[in-house]
């Protein structure tokens, strides 16, 4: 070592030992608890991570809470036999199958139209698109996603259903179709991604065994790698269809008021969540009747998309596993 | 994949024409609605719109209640769903592993992801607005979209933790710092520029959320600019909502126009993300 | 804690520590005394051991998932896996440099060397130009990055970060160093410098050092462990374990056999 160099050192050491942090260098100190700041620390964030935990806690006791007070009143079988859905009337009626079709009226026609979409976009994104093309398509995609759902229901109510009241005979102001077609608009991007997702999954090899038999390139997409992402397309469109179940403001805003067991997608129907909505606008006082079937419905459409959502986890899972 | 060649079949481009309709139908729905909202509310936005109340008469009639109380709500959400989310977040990505509680965790954050936001209002009705009494006010609106964002917030801030390379944290260890000194002083330092960026996204989520804050009893025709966190409040789009529901032509003008102020808005702050990640992450 | 029975030579005294990653048991029951103020190397082949070895030194080891370890570790004759001693503060008298350089990304060379203090709140203005001039000057850095303090670390060369990272380990000021594989991910000039360094470092310190580099091993330590499947086979003065081996199978992997 050069002579500046010691000089400095000496000016490192000439100072008091107590400005040399906890631990002088000689003597041995490695007892010490840990610092009763890092427990508490530690213990704060574990609140944070289970303040998602009271959340569902919350919305299951919540739900269950209004849910048992309604059915001491009416009997479980009033809600599952009967077939109107009337709670505003002078006559009530309790039957959720009105509100559960008009739900899946829309899901279904949401799906019927986002899948095959969502798939086909899927598939030029892994299989045909350029990278350049893709990272131009991709975002552009996330956009659709990313349009609240309330700009939607506008869509719904304003443009679209003038638009197919030209080509759809009978189609009313309010119908089931308009809306679906919107909510598949709005689940496409989800579709398209995660099965995207899952065809790049396929390992390469499986494209190069069957190019190397001689298949098509369709052939090859429809044979070989459609089959083995089956699990994470199915994955994909189960989460969809969970979405469009719980889609709101589209259905409140374009679907109608009205509670209607029917297939007819031409009609004023009404969903679960817009009559949580509908019930929601209005000054529905607390503890009576009316007020729990809000929450009669929303511990059904809590169940079902619950069910769905568990069901697309375990499928993707599985996939993952093989 | 043989990207970019050019498929020679008949089949082939019959399959790819429909394959690329597929990405352009959605697309063009997209560009259908930003057009007709453009076409409908643009000539609509003029400066009383944004400064007036709404009105019986459409044509004075403004978004003023709404944006202040959207701006409130929005704020007092990320008040309460950062410090929880992010911190939640680093409980999983760096004590998790040794925690039992954490799978359970884990599992209950990735089904909440998927509660319809509907269910997120009656359970603000249930909780905050009757059992805590806190009424139909902005902070029972803005607890309950707190929770919503929650899961979104855990899920984004735990995927920027993980980009922070394990030998910084083992650096930081073998210098004698404690867990909670390292993730402060070198964990979070290295993943804050991409944990702002997916918050705030998320955060812009709650800006366009309707349905929960009609449960809850946001008011849809307010007169007033809410003037503490315990007072009645609405949000832009349920101005909107309350304008597309009526039938009067001139409502839906108001509507669209609101809709440009509201996508714009999300666009703005859209972008402040991406711009802040991309100059945070040079400035490295 | 028994300070009268400690030998003064032995900076560690291993007891059949073992050492497991879940059901995986890695280390089979290694006894050993590390002697002070000299270096001592690990050598073996890819996963001997060797590195969980070292990080049982400085209880970095059960950081990791599900591993653990078991046996007696005495440090200066405290066993550092005692109930009542806290792994940060052993830490801070047990510096370690990894196998790649990992200065913080985020912060200057200069903040780099302080990161000890500042991480463990022991930071003190008034010192620290004196920390930092001595840290690099003992990591034989200082001439090269006197006039660029405030440049990014990872703006370094990988061999300066390297060095910049055991000036790090230095300013908090250990009494032990332990290096894994230090020079894997250096050039040939970059670790001639750290096995210069190494060399001058053991006058104030006591260092162990992992490296699958046998030359190495040979060129900086004092004595060496040969390590195999988990088992510590040899441990000797370098010299003679390299010249003459008392193990066969010491000598299988010297003489290039396999590994």
């Amino acid at each position: 070592m050069g002579s500046p160099l010691s000089s400095s050192l000496q000016a490192a050491e000439e100072l008091p030992v107590s400005a040399r942090g906890r631990a002088p260098a000689t003597g041995l100190q490695l007892e010490g608890r840990p610092l009763r700041a890092e427990r508490l620390i530690e213990f704060g964030l574990f609140g944070c991570a289970f303040a998602t935990v009271l959340t569902t806690v919350g919305i299951v006791a919540t739900l269950a809470m209004e849910a048992l007070g309604f059915l001491r009143e009416v009997p479980l079988s009033a809600l599952l036999l009967d077939t109107a859905w009337t709670p505003l009337f002078v006559e009530k009626h309790f039957g959720i199958w009105p509100l559960v079709a008009g739900t899946l009226l829309t899901s279904a026609i949401a799906l019927g139209f986002a899948v095959p979409l969502g798939l086909l976009a899927a598939i030029y994104l892994a299989e045909f698109a350029h990278w350049r093309t893709r990272r131009i398509l991709k975002p552009a995609l996330e956009v659709l996603a990313g349009i609240p759902s309330i700009v939607f229901g506008y869509f719904a109510l304003v443009v679209l259903t003038p638009l197919l009241q030209e080509v759809v005979p009978g189609l009313a102001g309010f119908n089931a179709l308009s809306p679906g077609i919107v909510i598949g608009l709005m689940v496409i991007p989800m579709i398209a991604s995660l099965s995207e997702d899952a065809i790049r999954a396929v390992p390469g090899g499986l494209r190069e065994a069957a190019f190397g038999l001689g298949a098509s390139k369709l052939a090859t997409i429809f044979r070989i790698v459609l089959p083995s992402a089956s699990g994470g397309i199915a994955a994909s469109a189960i989460l969809a269809l969970s979405r469009a179940v719980g889609e709101t403001m589209v259905v409140a805003i374009a679907a109608g008021q009205q509670a209607r067991l029917t297939l007819d997608p031409r009609v004023p129907i009404e969903t679960m969540t817009a009559y949580i909505v509908q019930i929601s606008m209005g000054d529905t006082p607390t503890g009576t009747i009316e007020y729990r079937t809000i929450f009669v419905v929303g511990a059904a459409l809590f169940l079902m998309t619950l069910m769905m959502n568990v069901i697309s986890h375990r499928l993707t899972r599985k996939r993952g596993a093989a | 994949m043989t990207q970019g060649a050019r498929p020679r079949r008949r089949s082939e481009r019959a399959f790819l024409f429909l394959a690329v309709a597929a990405v352009v139908i959605p697309l063009a729905c997209l560009v259908l609605l930003l057009a007709d909202v453009l076409q409908v509310g643009l000539g609509r936005i003029d400066l009383s719109f944004f400064t007036s109340f709404p009105s019986r008469k459409a044509e004075l009639a403004g978004i003023l209640p709404g944006l202040v109380g959207s701006v409130y709500l929005v704020l007092l959400t990320a008040a309460v769903a950062l410090p929880l989310g992010i911190g939640a977040a680093i409980y999983l990505e760096e004590y998790g592993s040794g925690a039992r509680l954490a799978p359970l965790i884990e599992v209950n954050v990735a089904n909440l992801a998927g509660v319809p936001s509907i269910i997120y209002g009656l359970l603000g009705l249930g909780v905050f607005v009757r059992a805590l009494e806190l009424g139909r006010s902005l902070i029972s609106g803005a607890l309950t979209m707190a929770l919503l964002v929650l899961p979104m917030v855990v899920v984004v801030s735990r995927e920027a933790l993980r980009t922070v390379p394990h030998s910084l944290r083992e650096a930081s260890l073998a210098l004698g710092a404690t867990r909670w000194q390292t993730i402060r002083r070198v964990v979070l330092p290295s993943a804050y520029p991409a944990i702002l960026t997916g918050v705030i996204l998320a955060i812009s989520r709650a800006f366009g959320e309707t349905a929960p804050l009609v449960v809850i009893g946001a008011l849809t025709y307010v007169t007033f600019v809410p003037d503490g966190v315990d007072a009645p409040f609405t949000v832009l789009p349920i101005q909107i909502f309350n304008w597309v529901s009526r039938p009067q032509e001139s409502f839906l003008v108001n509507a669209a126009a609101g809709i440009v102020v509201l996508l714009v808005t999300m666009l703005l702050l859209n972008a402040t993300a991406v711009y802040l990640r991309e100059r945070l992450q040079k400035a490295r | 804690m028994n300070d009268s029975q400690k030998e003064p030579a032995s900076k560690f005294q291993l007891r059949n520590v073992k050492a497991w990653y879940g059901d995986n048991e890695v280390l089979h029951g290694v006894d050993a005394d590390i002697p002070e103020h000299s270096v001592t190397a690990i050598i073996g082949p890819s996963g001997c051991g060797k590195s969980t070895l070292l990080r049982s030194l400085n209880r970095m080891h059960e950081l990791v998932d599900g591993a653990r370890v078991d046996g007696q570790v005495s440090m200066d004759g405290v066993d550092i896996y005692g109930p009542k001693v806290d792994p940060v503060l052993l830490r801070r008298q047990v510096g370690m440099v990894f196998q790649k350089p990992n200065p913080f990304p985020s912060m200057s060379v200069r903040e780099n060397v302080l990161a000890g203090a500042r991480l463990t709140g022991t930071y003190d203005p008034s010192r620290a130009d004196a920390i930092v001039q001595r840290a690099l000057t003992q990591a034989a850095l200082w001439d090269e990055v006197k006039d660029r303090l405030e440049a990014p670390g990872v703006s370094l060369s990988g061999g300066q970060q390297q060095r910049l990272c055991i000036a790090r380990s230095l300013a908090v000021e250990p009494t032990v160093l332990l290096m894994d594989e230090p020079c894997s991910a250096l050039d040939p000039i970059a670790t001639t410098r750290v096995e210069n360094l190494v060399h001058t470092l053991k006058q104030d310190y006591t260092i162990v050092i992992v490296t699958h580099n046998m030359q190495q091993a040979a060129r900086v330590s004092d004595r060496t462990a040969f390590m195999l499947s988990g088992d510590l086979i040899e441990f000797s003065d370098t010299i003679q374990l390299f010249k003459s081996p008392s193990d066969p199978r010491t000598e299988d992997y010297i003489t290039g056999k396999f590994g």
